[in-house]
């Protein structure tokens, strides 16, 4: 059942990944989304978890992306990476307020940039120049997609509660 | 039953994904050829999945601006009405500049390269990534769609076909960080390879004693083989010199990437491509 939650996540975040980047495409698209639903999984989940979802988020957007012009499998080891350091993180660290939750967003998504650009330039597969300003502004919009997904997963619940107890008091 | 607990092998099992991947990675670094089927069998199911959702979103989108114009209906409708006037004016302005053409054309014996057979393809997902710069078409094999045909816009060139799979194809844009063409320089007819970059093209391997000026047009050369020769590219942005020799020339692209959605295929093989063809058989 939580397979399942996870993959549906990741295919949504792939289908909306898709759909944004068809109206932003000249490299504004500052938010990796698959990167982002990696990082709660993991965060949420621990490693092992951070790590599969990390691999199949991955190796599914690879196949999509990449092509002929790139590697199928850098993005997924870059991810696979990222999930089971982060799922680390969330199983020994205390990370339950919105700056900690930053943090390790905007430090998995600068992780990835290096193994997953590094991994090019390493292999001599595809120039990067140096795209310090857009890995930091991707680094940022992920970091802030993130904690405010993890500030509504956690209010939603409690104010759709306290609307419920509201209108069975009013009724009484 | 502890052994069988895959939560207690964590460490064993990252570095088996780990190695898997690094296997995955080197297979296709070693063997470069053709579309590796994995590839070809998720994007072909997804690509199903994005047309649904471009079918949604277009179908929400039709709505929207269909009933908001209304209210500019009016203005919108008197001014159409002004500039088809204009239009037919120009119209026939460019009825006897064609006339024209065409006698000289004749005169020189000419012949018209400017019949290209092709398909208009509506956009239908942009990459699923920042890092490469692609989208996803809705005309696939089925539509006669080929590796490496070229994709223009009525603005200019705007990629070529890496990927297709039967009802959908995957395009490579000009500005993909791996994106190449021949290119020439309208005015002096320099020639040099324009490469793309994030939001600019570079033109480069120009050479020393070539004429590049700011303003000047940038066509296809049509030299690799992809893109039908004469298609504009973009103007030159930029020129910087280190001596004699060109440092770097900035090519601003004709075709706006952010408000694409409607682009042809070209189906027509360049002068190249059937020579090569006619070389394989």
């Amino acid at each position: 059942m939580k397979a399942a939650g996870v993959v549906l996540a990741i295919v949504l975040a792939l289908a909306l990944q898709t759909t944004l980047g068809r109206f932003v495409i000249r490299g504004t698209v500052a938010v990796d989304l698959v990167l982002v639903v990696v990082l709660y999984v993991a965060l949420t989940s621990g490693p092992v978890t951070g790590l599969l979802s990390g691999a199949v988020a991955g190796l599914a957007q690879d196949a999509l992306s990449s092509g002929v012009i790139g590697v199928i499998g850098i993005g997924g080891l870059a991810k696979t990476l990222v999930g089971f350091l982060a799922g680390i993180i969330g199983t020994q660290f205390i990370v339950a307020q919105p700056f900690p939750r930053f943090v390790v967003f905007f430090a998995g998504t600068l992780l990835h940039a290096v193994v997953f650009i590094g991994l090019y330039v390493l292999l001599d597969l595809r120039p990067f120049g140096t795209p310090y300003a857009a890995v930091a502004g991707q680094a940022l919009g992920n970091a802030v997609v993130g904690v405010v997904a993890f500030q509504l997963v956690e209010l939603l619940p409690g104010v759709v509660e306290r609307r419920r107890g509201q209108r069975a008091r009013i009724r009484r | 039953m502890a052994l069988l607990d895959i939560r207690q092998r964590a460490g064993y099992l990252f570095l088996a994904v780990i190695l898997g991947h690094i296997i995955l990675i080197s297979a296709q670094v070693n063997a470069r050829s053709g579309v590796p089927v994995l590839e070809a069998v998720t994007f072909g199911v997804f690509a199903e999945v994005q047309r649904g959702i471009s079918v949604g979103t277009s179908a929400i989108r039709r709505v929207w601006s269909g009933y908001i114009s209304l209210r500019h209906l009016k203005a919108d409708n008197e001014e159409l009405t002004r500039r088809l006037a204009d239009a037919q004016i120009e119209l026939q302005h460019q009825r006897a500049l064609v006339d024209r053409a065409r006698g000289l054309e004749r005169l020189l014996a000419l012949r018209d390269q400017s019949k290209l057979e092709t398909a208009a393809a509506g956009i239908i997902a942009g990459g699923a990534t920042p890092d490469f710069r692609t989208v996803t078409i809705d005309k696939g094999t089925r539509d006669g769609v080929r590796a490496d045909m070229a994709i223009i816009a009525p603005a200019g060139v705007v990629g070529r076909v890496v990927i297709p799979s039967g009802r959908a194809a995957k395009v490579q844009l000009l500005i993909d960080r791996n994106a190449a063409a021949g290119a020439i320089i309208e005015r002096s007819r320099a020639q040099g390879v324009v490469v793309g970059g994030d939001e600019r093209l570079r033109m480069e391997n120009v050479s020393e004693a070539a004429d590049i000026v700011t303003g000047d047009l940038v066509v296809t050369s049509g030299i690799e083989g992809i893109y039908p020769k004469g298609f504009i590219i973009g103007r030159i942005e930029s020129v910087e010199k280190n001596g004699p020799a060109f440092k770097r020339i900035i090519v601003r692209p004709a075709v706006d990437f952010t408000s694409l959605e409607d682009v042809l295929v070209v189906l027509t093989p360049t002068p190249a491509r059937e020579a090569a063809q006619r070389g394989g058989e």
